[in-house]
């Protein structure tokens, strides 16, 4: 019922009964008032909310206890990062760093909730927000890009680059950042200051223009390479050092002039089946949810070793990859799925999914893209994508999630809820122990000799 | 409610009084003649025979100066009640009995009047010929104008069953205590303000008869005086007087010691007002001087009347009624809390006595029952609000107070061996006084005293002189029980007494009286207990009578497994014992307030090692009986509340605000034919025992509930696999058409439902938008409209999705969708084939079961091995195997089962730990399992 056929591509669906899905207690929080769409992890038990309402809330994830509530944005919230305290000045506390649409960026003290500073000269929505902690300083993403330290001094900043601004931002090695500016990369290499000058700069280095429509999403596989997928499904996978590309991904979305007008039709409301919105990676494989589906590309093999092409009933927003080979994906449908990777023995009876990209193509293998993968995949082992499990809680669109090893999982959507998924047994193990540690406190406990 | 169901067969539902009762044929020597009456042919419970009334009522008499002894009121105010029962000859009855030389006039050795702040008496009385037995409060009120200033009534309780009167003494002085308090409280007011104006009149008086002299005075040139001048000069003489006289009756009304009102026994209009005092005490230098300029300032503008010389014979004139003389306020409070007392009552006595142990042993399993009982979390908390408050302002009082205060009126005997009784009682008095060990004994006693031994005891007294032959007989006074358990009853005494009792006989010999009335038993006031009354309780022997092995097997089981709920017992019965001995001691307590912690403390000691429960379970016990008084108190507004049905509600307006108007509406579920409202304002509904506020709405509700849960497990074949989500805590849904018919079986299924510790069951009788998964996270039992148009698909399809969490009970196509249930412990609970036929009877059923699980549950939780490891290297795997195997073969589990005792497990484990209970919903927690769909 799990194998993929070409023909059709059923949402696989999973029973009741679910004996390796671990999440067996939930408990729901709410504190906001309009779509959830950040998480962010402060520390071993605490994460903060933030979304459409323009509120930050901190949350305490072990009890599900809400902690702070921060107000201070007039509109909705853009972007948030966390400011991790410097090790040589302990009296620092960790800081939050919120952008809005209302064109400033707020500096919270995630201990006290107490607004630090508030910056308020933007021209633009800042978009996003990156740390650069071995510089120990941040930079603001809108139309155009600004470096900040830590005492929120400018300390430089670009021209104004384009007017949809940033969409997304990482550091790359050598003091560089990649900027994706509509279909655009930038390269930008920062200036410290060294004795020669005492100025901060911010120097545009290079302009990469592969893409073919606005990048989505950008992400850093390792030292060595980074990863950007496009509304069009291209997927590229770039060196680090050097912004050559390594791969090049780009038959997700084939417009044959064959099809009919209705299917043309049909394709043109399904262009966002091919969006790649987001990625996750770990050492081996760079995971992708690309529309409905998810993807998992092996970077030694440079080819897709199993996929899910209709993961879930709508566009997949946000993935994770557990340390425990599993993969755990919410989608716009509200829903979220746990999925597990696992290695199969190629069956030479069994047909591959040819070419990772066509799969959308209607039943069509598009020759040319296929016939060098399938010789590839002849005698390699191949993987699966597995559904152990799925959480149904939110009525809407789930957009975020965060992982906490010990506390288990917790979702944002646009419901305005916060849910938290947890281990039913270990729970239920923990609170026997502070039970029994409250007895032992109140002088009720007796042990028997 | 851990009632088991063999008591059921004297639980009364209105049917029976119609019912002839069929007497079954026992064997001659088992016949025990059960009650004074049945050689009259009647049954016990139909018409208490002999008597001329049909159920008790509550009688207000008072001693009219100008005709005598004269009935004021009854409560209910229906002549059905008390029929053709000679109310006239009854209150010459019990006014006849007042001791009280409540006198007021010129002490020797004192100038001007004197006030007494008399203490109320409490006497038992009967009068055999009526076949009516009185719980008889006499108490003084003020009135300016009645001779020697004070008018005496009495408030009596009068039933045709001599033994509620004798059994229920304590719980009926405490609450008529109150009612009088409340009297004499607004009297005292009343009282306040009749002195003012009578000194304006004065000071008016004494200002016209000066002009008047003065004009004389100057008119008159002759150089001497003319008669009537001097006249005037001595009229001015005695208005003078009379000023000053009236001047120091309001300084002794006021100077009314204000510390009793701070005692148990508050009128509720009283109480918070004290409560703010208490809160206030730390810094307010003096308490009751405020106290005081706020009861007694606020005067309306008065203009004064000259006041003639000759005042008007008393005759003449018409008296206050007692209304008058109380200020509206406090007289329609203190109907109220007659009213209350009526319904407190009602009913057989064995239903009051079994619902007070019920009560009592509930109150040891608080850590368990918030999970299937009604309120009993409120009940807890209004005590520990509670007990702050009296025992604080006692504390502050010298020990030796007590004596002060009670002069010798204080005992109370009939009234014509009145001076020689008092004198031996004297010298008691004062040889207890000098002998302090003696008195810890006492005290230590008194803890563990139980009002129904009290009763066994004064029981054994009546036998011996019940054939007095006499109207009405004094049975004893508390003063004499001793020695009439010593000379007539001795024999029964099968155990040998401990040296106490022994001494304390030694000291209180006295000759009873042999007057023609007769007092069955006599408390001088509320706010003393004679010490040799509580000594001479042999409560070890009665202790073994009144628990019989093997009754409570539960109880027993769960004292002896779990140390740490033993010791929370105690410590629990430690902090209540103060507020207990307050409410019903007052006067004494100064000495029991310095023993006491001590003692439990040393018990407590004694007891690490060896369990021996029932002496804490008498003290529980009669914490429990206290502290339901006391609760009264804090809650001034609770009998309001209770008539609406919900009292818990109130409490906790922030929590399940909804809940309350549903539970509200709800009401209408019990209620056949009349409103439910209506059938318990009046007070002719059905006899409602419980003396427990919520008790008021719950009973029917309860039989209602019962009853249509007994249906549903008789129509529905799968009523186990949906009993059994509601017990595994899977919400169910009860899909419907008909709200009626939903939420019918929505409140009949909601027995079925833990609690999560907050004051209502997570219940919704009726929702008609879609579900949502907040819904299944605060709610356990849901009513879901079945819409047919569009927007019902919504709500059917939140269904689907949230399937996971729920079992759906589909009323209009008869069909159940949950999960497999193979256990043992619901077909229990909800046999189809069971034999209960009474709704009640099922509700009880129900309840003793789910007890006995929740003891399990109790068990399991509490089992240190099983949760956490015994050594560093044992696994998580060892650790579940132990515990499935302890679910499986200790607590016999089978299958579901475990689950069932899992989820409450939980549910306790979360509310041991919660600070605030109440303020969050508890995490939902569900299991992948598929679900079934059952069909008829």
């Amino acid at each position: 019922t799990r194998r993929i056929s070409l023909q059709k591509s059923p949402l696989q669906t999973i029973g009741e009964e679910q004996t390796q899905n671990p999440y067996t207690e939930l408990l729901v929080l709410k504190a906001h008032h309009d779509i959830v769409r950040f998480l962010v992890q402060l520390d071993d038990y605490r994460f903060a909310s933030a979304g459409d309402d323009g509120i930050v809330v901190v949350w305490n994830a072990q009890t599900g206890e809400k902690l702070l509530e921060l107000n201070g944005h007039t509109q909705k919230i853009t972007a948030i990062i966390t400011f991790p305290s410097l090790e040589s000045c302990e009296e620092k506390n960790q800081l939050i760093l919120t952008a809005s649409a209302d064109r400033t960026v707020i500096v919270w003290d995630s201990d006290t909730g107490r607004q630090v500073q508030r910056i308020s000269c933007f021209q633009s929505t800042v978009k996003c927000l990156t740390v650069l902690q071995r510089l120990d300083v941040w930079l603001s993403g809108g139309n155009d890009l600004c470096v900040w330290n830590r005492k929120l001094d400018l300390l430089c900043k670009t021209s104004h680059l384009s007017d949809t601004g940033i969409s997304a931002l990482v550091e790359i090695p050598k003091n560089c950042v990649v900027a994706a500016v509509g279909k655009e990369l930038i390269i930008f290499r920062l200036v410290a200051p060294t004795e020669g000058s005492l100025e901060w700069d911010i120097l545009e280095i290079k302009h990469l223009l592969d893409h073919q429509d606005n990048i989505l999403s950008l992400i850093n596989v390792n030292d060595l390479s980074f990863v950007t997928g496009s509304h069009i499904g291209e997927l590229i996978i770039w060196d680090a050092l050097d912004w050559t590309m390594q791969a090049y991904e780009r038959n997700f979305w084939d417009p044959s002039p064959q099809l009919d007008t209705q299917q043309e039709i049909k394709l043109c409301q399904k262009s966002n089946d091919i969006s790649i919105h987001h990625f996750t990676c770990d050492e081996e494989n760079v995971f992708a949810a690309v529309g409905r589906g998810l993807y998992v590309y092996n970077l030694h093999m440079k080819r897709v070793i199993a996929c899910q092409k209709t993961a879930h009933d709508s566009s997949v927003l946000h993935i994770a990859k557990l340390p425990n080979r599993q993969l755990i994906s919410c989608s716009e449908d509200g829903s979220v799925r746990i999925w597990e990777l696992r290695e199969k023995q190629q069956l030479a009876a069994e047909p591959v999914p040819t070419g990772f990209f066509n799969m959308w193509g209607f039943g069509r293998v598009n020759k040319q893209a296929s016939q060098p993968v399938k010789k590839q995949q002849e005698n390699a082992t191949s993987c699966s994508l597995e559904l152990i499990g799925d959480l149904i809680g939110h009525s809407s669109s789930v957009e975020m999630f965060l992982y906490f090893e010990d506390h288990g999982l917790v979702t944002c959507s646009a419901d305005h809820l916060i849910i938290l998924w947890k281990n039913g047994e270990r729970e239920s193990g923990l609170r026997s122990l502070r039970l029994f540690q409250k007895l032992e406190e109140n002088g009720d406990l007796y042990l028997a000799v | 409610m851990i009632s088991a169901p063999d008591v059921v067969a004297f639980t009364k539902e209105e049917e029976y009084e119609e019912e002839p009762y069929n007497e079954p044929a026992l064997p001659e020597e088992y016949s025990v003649p059960l009650f004074p009456f049945a050689n009259q042919g009647a049954n016990p419970w139909s018409k208490l025979s002999g008597a001329k009334f049909s159920r008790d009522f509550i009688l207000i008499s008072e001693f009219s100066e100008q005709v005598g002894p004269q009935p004021l009121l009854t409560i209910p105010n229906d002549t059905k009640v008390f029929g053709t029962f000679d109310l006239n000859y009854f209150s010459l009855r019990i006014m006849s009995v007042d001791y009280q030389a409540s006198f007021v006039g010129h002490p020797p050795g004192s100038a001007y009047p004197k006030l007494n702040f008399v203490e109320d008496s409490k006497v038992v009385l009967g009068d055999s010929k009526e076949g009516a037995f009185a719980y008889v409060h006499h108490l003084t009120l003020y009135d300016l104008e009645a001779r020697g200033f004070v008018r005496p009534f009495c408030m009596a309780y009068i039933s045709a069953d001599q033994h509620k009167i004798m059994q229920q003494f304590q719980e009926l002085s405490a609450e008529f205590s109150r009612a009088s308090e409340c009297l004499k409280t607004g009297n005292r007011k009343a009282f306040a303000g009749e002195l003012e104006k009578k000194l304006k009149d004065l000071d008016y008086t004494r200002t016209v008869l000066h002009t008047e002299t003065e004009i004389q005075k100057k008119a008159n040139d002759k150089g001497f005086y003319s008669s009537q001048a001097i006249e005037k000069a001595n009229e001015l003489a005695s208005v003078e007087k009379s000023i000053i006289e009236h001047q120091d009756l309001l300084k002794q009304i006021r100077s009314y010691p204000h510390r009793k009102l701070k005692g148990c026994d508050l009128c509720p209009g009283e109480m918070e007002h004290i409560q703010d005092q208490a809160s206030q005490a730390s810094t307010t230098s003096n308490p009751d001087e405020s106290a005081d300029t706020d009861l007694y300032t606020c005067r309306p503008a008065y203009t004064p009347k000259l006041i003639k010389a000759k005042s008007t014979k008393c005759f003449d004139k018409k008296l206050k009624t007692l209304e008058e003389l109380c200020d509206t306020e406090y007289f329609t409070q203190t109907l109220t809390q007659l009213s209350h007392i009526e319904h407190m009552f009602r009913g057989d006595l064995c239903y009051l006595l079994t619902s007070q142990i019920d009560r009592a042993l509930l109150k040891q399993q608080h850590i368990t029952n918030f999970l299937f009982e009604d309120f009993v979390e409120v009940d807890d908390r209004m005590v520990e609000k509670q007990e702050s408050i009296p025992s604080k302002p006692s504390q502050d009082r010298p020990p030796s107070r007590s004596l002060e205060e009670c002069p010798i009126p204080k005992v109370l005997i009939s009234v014509g061996s009145y001076k020689s009784s008092v004198e031996s009682v004297l010298i008691k008095m004062e040889q207890e006084l000098g002998d302090e060990e003696y008195k810890e004994v006492e005290v230590t006693e008194l803890s563990s005293f139980d009002p129904q031994e009290n009763l066994d005891y004064l029981d054994m007294d009546m036998k011996g002189s019940i054939s007095s032959g006499e109207s009405i007989e004094v049975l004893g006074t508390e003063k004499s029980t001793s020695v009439l358990s010593k000379s007539d009853s001795q024999a029964s005494l099968t155990v040998p007494l401990s040296p106490q009792v022994v001494r304390s006989k030694a000291v209180s010999h006295r000759t009873i009286s042999e007057d023609s009335i007769e007092v069955l038993s006599t408390c001088p006031s509320e706010a003393l207990i004679p010490d040799d009354f509580k000594a001479s309780y042999p409560s070890a022997i009665n202790e073994e009578e009144s628990y019989p092995d093997g009754n409570e097997g539960a109880i027993h089981f769960q004292a002896s497994i779990s140390p740490p709920e033993l010791g929370e017992t105690e410590e629990g019965s430690m902090e209540n014992t103060p507020s207990q001995i307050d409410s019903c001691c007052i006067g004494k307590e100064s000495d029991g307030q310095l023993v006491l912690p001590s003692s439990p403390a040393h018990t407590h000691s004694d007891e690490d090692g060896v369990v021996s429960s029932p002496p804490q379970r008498h003290r529980q016990k009669d914490q429990g009986f206290r502290v339901d008084f006391s609760m009264e108190n804090a809650s001034p507004s609770s009998r309001d509340d209770s008539c609406e049905g919900f009292p818990a509600y109130e409490l906790d307006p922030s929590h399940l605000l909804a809940n309350r108007d549903i539970s509200k509406t709800s009401l209408d579920n019990y209620s056949d034919t009349t409103s439910y409202v209506s059938s318990v304002a009046s007070t002719s509904s059905d006899r409602i025992p419980s003396a427990y506020p919520a008790g008021l709405s719950s009973d029917r509700h309860k039989k209602r509930a019962g009853q249509n849960a007994l249906k549903f497990i008789r129509q529905y074949p799968f009523a186990h696999p949906a009993i059994y989500s509601l017990l595994s805590g899977r919400t169910l849904v009860v899909l419907g058409e008909d709200e009626a018919i939903v939420r019918k079986l929505v409140t009949a299924l909601a027995i079925f439902v833990p609690s999560y510790g907050c004051y209502a069951k997570p219940v919704k009788h009726w929702a008609s938008s879609p579900l949502h998964i907040m819904d299944f996270q605060k709610w356990k039992l849901i009513g879901l409209q079945r819409v047919a148009s569009p927007a019902g698909a919504g709500t059917l399809h939140a269904l689907s999705r949230y399937s996971r969490y729920t079992s759906i009970l589909d009323l209009d196509n008869k069909t159940l969708r949950c999960p497999l249930y193979r256990g043992t412990l619901v077909p229990r609970l909800a046999d189809h084939r069971t034999q209960i036929k009474r709704g009640s009877t099922y509700y009880l059923h129900v309840q003793s079961m789910l007890t006995q699980l929740c003891s399990k549950a109790f068990v399991y939780t509490f089992c240190h091995h099983l949760h956490l490891p015994t050594h560093d290297k044992e696994t998580e795997e060892l650790l579940a195997s132990r515990q499935a195997s302890f679910l499986k073969l200790t607590l016999g589990l089978v299958n579901e089962d475990v689950r069932v005792v899992q989820y409450l497990a939980e549910l306790l484990k979360l509310h041991y730990m919660q600070e605030s209970p109440g303020t969050s919903h508890p995490m939902l927690g569900f299991d992948y399992v598929p679900s079934f769909l059952y069909k008829i």
